[in-house]
Order: C-alpha cells, then sequence, then structure tokens
C-alpha cells in the first residue's frame, strides 16, 4: 500500500513536472457536455474570441484550453497524445513532424491549398508575418527601416543609438524563433550580415513575441526583429507607440497549425473544430476583440511568402543540422 | 435426308471462336499483369532515384571538422520528398554504428555493402515504407569514419498513381478484348464461309444434276470436294449404267419372247394334232406369262430409278387415264368386260408422268385380269377431297388377311392361281404412290370386288 500511494505521488510529481502550463482555462457552451481538450502554444486572450465564437455555435461542447511554448506543446503532446483532442501551435516545422510520426488523424473533406496542409491532417489556419517591429519615438529622426537592408544601414550608421536597444528571438528557446531564424538563412546571407551587426550591438534574446514587445512600449529596446506583428497588433493599447514593419526584401510568413490527434476520444467534434478553424467562419466574429490574421483572407503576395508546409521543414529539427546553426547563429550574435 | 437425321458434333464457328475469344482473355490478362508490374517497377525505380539524391545530398553534406562529424543537411534532400499524396518521410544518419541522428529506431538493411547503395521494400512504424541507404567514408589527419545515411518514404503517392496506371490499362484491356472478340467472331464467319457456300451450292442442285464442284475452294476443303466430286461422278456413272441396263434389258428381252412368241403362235397354226397344239397353247401362255412378268420387272427396275430422279412436271391424270383405258379396250372387250370412266373434266397434279402411267396402266390392268366375263370395270379419276384414281372391278376381291401384304415384290393373292401374274403389280403402284408422297389402299366392295385406290 505505502509503495502503490509512493508510486501515485511520484506520478503526479512527474506528471506535474512535465509540463508548466502558461495557461489553463474551461470554456464552457451553452448546453456543454462533451469537453476537447485543445493544447495550444497561443495565448489564451488572444484565442478566447475563437473559442467563444465556436461555442456559439456548438454549444453541446465545452473546450479545455491548455497553453504552453511550442516546445513544450510538441514535448508534451509526444508524451501523452492520449490526453489531447488538438493540438495547435505556430512551430510549424515540430507540428510536421508530428503529423510525420504518425500522431494525426487524417480530417477529410477540407479542401485546401497543397502548401496551406500536409496530409489532410496539418491545416495552417493563420497567416501571421515575422516583422520588424520599432518604437517611434526613436525613430523620430532616422528614416524608418523597410527591409533587412535598410535596417542593417541605420544600425551600422547609429551603433551608439541602438547598442543593447535591440530586441530579437532566442532560437534556442523559442520555436518560432527558430522557425523564422532559419526560413531567414534559407532565404539570404542578408540574415547573417544582420546577426552579425546585431550581435555586435549586444542584442537582447527574448523567450516570447509578448515580452519583446512589451519591452518595446516602455523603450526598453528600439527595434525587435522577427517578432509576429499579429502579437503587436493585438497590443491596441500601445498602437500609437510603435510601428509594425513587413520587410520588404523577402517576407517570412508562419502559419499557425491545427491537427486533430489520433488518438482522440472524440475525433468528430475535434475535427469540427478543426473545420471551424479553416472555414472563414471565426472571422466573422461580432465585437472589436482582436482575431489573429485569417489564411482565407490572406492576399495573393501574403500566400506566396508564406512558409509551405513540406517535408523540408523537418530539416531543421535534424540534430546535427540544428546543432551546426545553433553554433553559426551564437557565433554571429553572442560576441 | 434432312440436318435432323445427322449426328452433330460441336460448331466449328463456335469452336473457333472459343479458341479465339479465350486466346484473347488470357493475353489481355498476361498483358494487365506485365504492364502492371511494369508500371510498378518503374514507379518504385523514379522514388528510388528520389531517394537516392536525397541520401546523396545528405552524405555530401558530412564533413569531419575538428574531429567531430558535422553535416549541414541540405533544405532540398527533404524538400525534394514532397509528394502529391504528402508521403511521410522517415531517416537515420549513423556514424560508424552510432546513431547520429533522425529516427533511431528506423534500422539498415543487414547485409549491406558499404559502398553499395542499398534498396528495400521494408515495414516502419506499420506503414510499408521504401527505404534507402549508403554509406561514405570521411578521412580526417588521423581519423577513418563511415557515415551512413538512410532515407524511408511512405508509398501513398505511388500507390495512388499505381491505381490510377491500374485503372488506364483495365479499361484499354477491356477495349482491347472486345475489339478482338468482334474480330473474332468476324474471322470465324470468313472461315466458315467457303464451307457453308459450299453446302449450300450442294443442297440447291437439281437431283439430276451430278456435275463436280467447279467453284474454287480453300486448300484445306480440298480432300473434301474431291472426295465429293469423286463420289458423285461414281453415282452418275452407275445411275447412267443402270439407265443403260434397263433399256438394254428391255429391247435384248423383249424382242426374243415377241420372237419366240410368234414362232410358236406360227407353229400352232401349222401343228393338226390336238395334243401337240394343247403343249403349244401352254407354251403360248408360258411365253406371255414370261414376257408379263419381265416386262413388270423392267418397269419396277425403271420405276425405282426414276422414283429417285423427281422429274417432275404438270400432267392431267385424266388425259393419262383415258390414253390407257383406249389402248386397253380391246382387251376389254376379247373378255366382255366393260370400261367406265367417271372423271372430272380435268386433275392436274405434279408428277413423272411415266410413272403415272405406269401405275394406272398396272391398276387398269390387274382389274381387267380378275375381272369375270361380262363384268364392268368403273374407273374414277377425281381431284376432290384429294387426287385419286379409283379402279373398282367385280371380280373375287382380296382375302382379308392379305390386304397389308399384297403390296410386297413377288406377293399374289391366293385366288390368282388362275391367271397370268408376276406379283409385281402393285408393288409398282406402291412404288409410284411413294415417290409422289401418295398412298395406295385396298378395299373391297360390299357388293363384290376389289377396289384400289391410288391418291396423290
Amino acid at each position: 500500500m505505502r509503495y502503490l500511494i509512493l508510486l501515485i505521488i511520484s506520478l503526479f510529481a512527474s506528471h506535474a513536472n512535465s509540463i508548466e502550463w502558461e495557461d489553463k482555462q474551461l470554456f464552457e457552451g451553452a448546453i456543454g457536455s462533451q469537453t476537447i481538450s485543445v493544447i495550444s502554444s497561443t495565448d489564451t486572450a488572444i484565442f478566447a474570441p475563437i473559442i467563444t465564437s465556436f461555442l456559439t455555435i456548438n454549444p453541446e461542447l465545452n473546450i479545455n484550453y491548455y497553453v504552453a511554448s511550442s516546445a513544450d506543446v510538441y514535448e508534451e503532446f509526444q508524451r501523452n497524445p492520449q490526453d489531447y483532442d488538438v493540438v495547435i501551435s505556430s512551430a510549424m516545422d515540430l507540428q510536421l513532424k508530428l503529423v510525420n510520426d504518425g500522431f494525426s488523424a487524417r480530417i477529410e473533406g477540407i479542401s485546401y491549398p497543397d502548401w496551406a496542409q500536409w496530409r489532410e491532417s496539418l491545416f495552417g489556419f493563420t497567416m501571421e508575418p515575422a516583422s520588424i517591429v520599432i518604437n517611434k519615438k526613436a525613430f523620430e529622426t532616422l528614416k524608418v527601416p523597410r527591409s533587412r537592408q535598410e535596417m542593417i544601414r541605420v544600425l551600422r550608421t547609429n551603433p551608439e543609438l541602438f547598442r543593447g536597444k535591440i530586441g530579437s528571438y532566442d532560437v534556442r528557446q523559442s520555436g518560432l524563433g527558430y522557425l523564422f531564424a532559419t526560413q531567414d538563412a534559407r532565404a539570404s546571407e542578408t540574415y547573417w550580415r544582420l546577426m552579425e551587426i546585431m550581435g555586435s550591438l549586444e542584442t537582447r534574446l527574448y523567450c516570447c513575441s509578448g515580452s519583446m514587445i512589451e519591452d518595446l512600449s516602455n523603450n526598453t529596446i528600439s527595434i525587435a526583429y522577427n517578432v509576429l506583428g499579429s502579437y503587436a497588433q493585438a497590443r491596441t493599447d500601445i498602437a500609437d507607440k510603435i510601428e509594425i514593419i513587413l520587410p520588404s526584401d523577402f517576407p517570412n510568413t508562419m502559419m499557425r497549425t491545427a491537427m486533430v490527434s489520433k488518438h482522440s476520444l472524440s475525433i468528430r467534434s475535434s475535427a469540427s473544430f478543426l473545420r471551424f478553424l479553416t472555414s472563414s467562419e471565426w472571422t466573422k466574429a461580432e465585437g472589436d476583440s482582436y482575431h489573429l490574421p485569417p489564411l482565407q483572407a490572406a492576399s495573393q503576395n501574403e500566400q506566396r511568402s508564406a512558409i509551405a508546409l513540406e517535408p523540408g521543414l523537418m530539416i531543421f529539427l535534424d540534430k546535427l543540422k540544428r546543432k551546426t546553426f545553433i553554433k553559426e547563429w551564437e557565433n554571429a550574435l553572442i560576441q | 435426308m434432312s440436318t435432323s437425321d445427322v449426328n452433330v458434333y460441336g460448331s466449328l464457328r463456335n469452336r473457333l471462336v472459343m479458341t479465339l475469344i479465350g486466346g484473347v482473355a488470357m493475353l489481355t490478362l498476361l498483358s494487365y499483369f506485365v504492364i502492371r508490374n511494369y508500371a510498378a517497377h518503374i514507379a518504385v525505380q523514379s522514388q528510388d532515384s528520389i531517394l537516392r539524391a536525397s541520401v546523396t545530398s545528405i552524405l555530401d553534406a558530412a564533413a569531419l571538422r575538428d574531429g567531430s562529424v558535422e553535416i549541414d543537411i541540405p533544405y532540398a534532400a527533404f524538400s525534394m520528398l514532397g509528394t502529391t499524396t504528402d508521403d511521410r518521410v522517415f531517416y537515420v544518419i549513423y556514424q560508424d554504428d552510432l546513431v547520429l541522428s533522425g529516427y533511431e529506431d528506423l534500422s539498415l538493411p543487414k547485409d549491406r555493402s558499404v559502398t553499395e547503395t542499398a534498396y528495400r521494400s521494408t515495414i516502419y512504424r506499420d506503414v510499408a515504407v521504401r527505404q534507402v541507404s549508403a554509406s561514405r567514408t570521411l578521412i580526417g589527419a588521423d581519423q577513418r569514419t563511415i557515415i551512413t545515411a538512410s532515407i524511408a518514404q511512405t508509398q501513398d503517392s505511388l500507390d495512388d498513381a499505381l491505381d490510377e496506371i491500374s485503372e488506364n490499362i483495365a479499361i484499354y484491356g477491356i477495349g482491347f478484348f472486345c475489339l478482338a472478340v468482334l474480330l473474332s467472331i468476324w474471322v470465324s464467319s470468313a472461315t466458315i464461309a467457303p464451307l457453308k457456300r459450299l453446302a449450300d451450292s450442294v443442297a440447291r442442285r437439281g437431283p439430276q444434276d451430278l456435275s463436280p464442284v467447279a467453284k474454287p475452294v480453300p486448300t484445306e476443303m480440298v480432300p473434301l470436294v474431291s472426295s465429293l466430286n469423286h463420289f458423285m461422278e461414281r453415282l452418275e456413272r452407275s445411275l447412267k449404267q443402270s439407265e443403260e441396263f434397263i433399256a438394254e434389258a428391255a429391247h435384248r428381252v423383249r424382242t426374243p419372247i415377241a420372237t419366240v412368241r410368234s414362232h410358236a403362235e406360227m407353229t400352232l397354226q401349222r401343228v393338226d394334232k390336238e395334243e401337240n397344239r394343247q403343249a403349244l397353247r401352254s407354251m403360248i401362255r408360258a411365253i406371255d406369262e414370261t414376257s408379263r412378268a419381265a416386262g413388270q420387272l423392267l418397269d419396277h427396275a425403271m420405276i425405282s430409278f426414276r422414283a429417285d430422279q423427281h422429274d417432275y412436271v404438270s400432267i392431267d391424270l385424266v388425259e393419262i387415264t383415258e390414253d390407257i383405258v383406249m389402248r386397253l379396250r380391246p382387251v376389254a372387250e376379247m373378255k366382255d368386260v366393260t370400261i367406265q370412266l367417271n372423271t372430272d373434266a380435268e386433275v392436274i397434279l405434279l408428277g413423272d408422268s411415266i410413272l403415272i402411267q405406269n401405275a394406272v396402266r398396272n391398276l387398269i390392268d390387274n382389274a381387267l385380269k380378275y375381272s369375270p366375263s361380262d363384268s364392268v370395270i368403273t374407273i374414277e379419276v377425281r381431284k376432290q377431297p384429294v387426287t385419286f384414281i379409283a379402279v373398282q372391278d367385280q371380280g373375287p376381291g382380296f382375302q382379308t388377311h392379305e390386304m397389308a401384304s399384297l403390296t410386297d415384290r413377288f406377293t399374289r393373292g391366293e385366288n390368282a392361281s388362275g391367271t397370268i401374274g408376276s406379283g409385281l403389280g402393285l408393288t409398282i403402284v406402291r412404288d409410284v404412290a411413294k415417290a409422289h408422297d401418295g398412298a395406295v389402299e385396298l378395299s373391297n366392295n360390299p357388293s363384290g370386288g376389289a377396289c384400289v385406290t391410288l391418291s396423290f
């Protein structure tokens, strides 16, 4: 008996230790009887309106919404795939790997462009470009950079103004930061030159877009590179302090992706949630509450810049590749 | 002879059609599997070559740096593996026997040579995958190490392509088969046609046409046609011989008998002694009997011969009867027999006039023979209800128990012993009736006397 108790305690402990939730919230439908567990890397505040409008249409459902970093979402779901019905993450590569490794259920009958879905299992439903976000005040006398090239020029000509005032993702911590960095590196050598400049100017590294934008609004930093513009836009309170710039040379647009777990016990309800996300229905919700930019509303140009869902994404998840990339990144940025 | 009498075993045409269709069906099935296999082979080959390219690009990216292996896998290594059905990709990279990166549980083929690229189809994580593995030796300052990369990919897209190809081949195969069936039916008909033409031309021939088949026939039919020609030639010769024999016999037999009779009669005139005259009269009587028998035998032979010829023309039975009655009237008058003729104006029938004449003469002849003196023979020729001729005498009539056998060859009635006869008269009548699809009916009049009815 003692052993059993010990075992239970240790199990609890290990489970509790395994993940630290950023947030956990239960959304109840009007006559909710069945509960779908959604594990997500998207902040509750941003995702709540979508869930609410889904529950208005499907009042018989409840949604248990768990939030963690994209890396944690990946780890946790891989460990306990039977505990979650729907997985939503901004780390496209990790999501694609989950599907590749056979964790997902096929949801048929969703007509979707090829680059925005994989194996009829993983569906992109938002279009969120990587942006340069600046503090307007810091650029009062300077020309606002419209591209990476211009950003390099501004930093080079005004090193003293920007020393310690640049923010970017710590790609070692942030899945999304790593994804943006690798896609940037794929696209152009400019990225490495920018990293070297940023490294020489003692760039601050952040785990998440939220804290970076926070620091930007309170003048801790003047310029943030590769931030999610959508997160910056969500902060209407600081809208007049910042400016969101989509780099004109090569934009990278991330899709938030969703999939249904193969082990889900309520695949039908989960699939209907997924269908809701891939339709443009959730954008019609009333009120001025903020929504993520839906994929359906994206322009041709934005669609072209999207990081496609293809097996190539898994390359950067390779241990050796990652090691090589991080080393190079560290060499450039941490001097 | 009608076809129902022929012993039929199968049909050449059907056998030909079935053989051709069977052959085509087998060929179609065979080609389906051969092409499908070939397509599968090509599809697998193209997947193999992409996988090999991917493996090669990974191996090429491997480098020894400060004694440790670095592999900067190019993005293209995986993005080139994109397929329309988004096939899953698994990979593993080994340094010697240690897993460097990738899916650790993806095993390498065991009997693999380091210098060669290995291809295999296997099961990984419960799905069928195609796996390509290759190695490369890295040589450092004081180090040699073998890097092995292996990539496995699911085959959904391949299966899809194969299904599509199979479907297409099947459609073509069915079309090809249908065409071949039509073709084989046509070929069979064309092949059988000369045989059918020959049969038709033989069947269409007139009864006397025994000329050889002159139309050209295919080589395979030469033995049949030459046998047929040979057979017909023999038949014609034998028929001609019989005809000649009958004519010759009639001439050779009748003339000497007539000569003998006239000699006997002349002798009778000159002989006075009663017993010699008696002997001569018996002789003349025997000669008559012989002459008559010979005549009837020849008639019978001629009838048998002619009956097979079917040389029919339209004839008037009344005219024939009147003709014969006129010729026999002197004989009748000698016996004081009156011949009474009751006929329709004209009774036309299709037949052999010589045969009909023979039959009618025999009928009246018989009636005359058995008629007592001073009696009447009534002859009726009518076309209603059927065409018939009935000859009725006032003689002794038939014995009831003999009626069935009287028309047999050489059978004479019990009460005919006093009369000259060969026993062939009624046989001739019956044969003529048979040749014309008619019938002979024997009956006795209630008032006495025999009645023979020949109906057509």
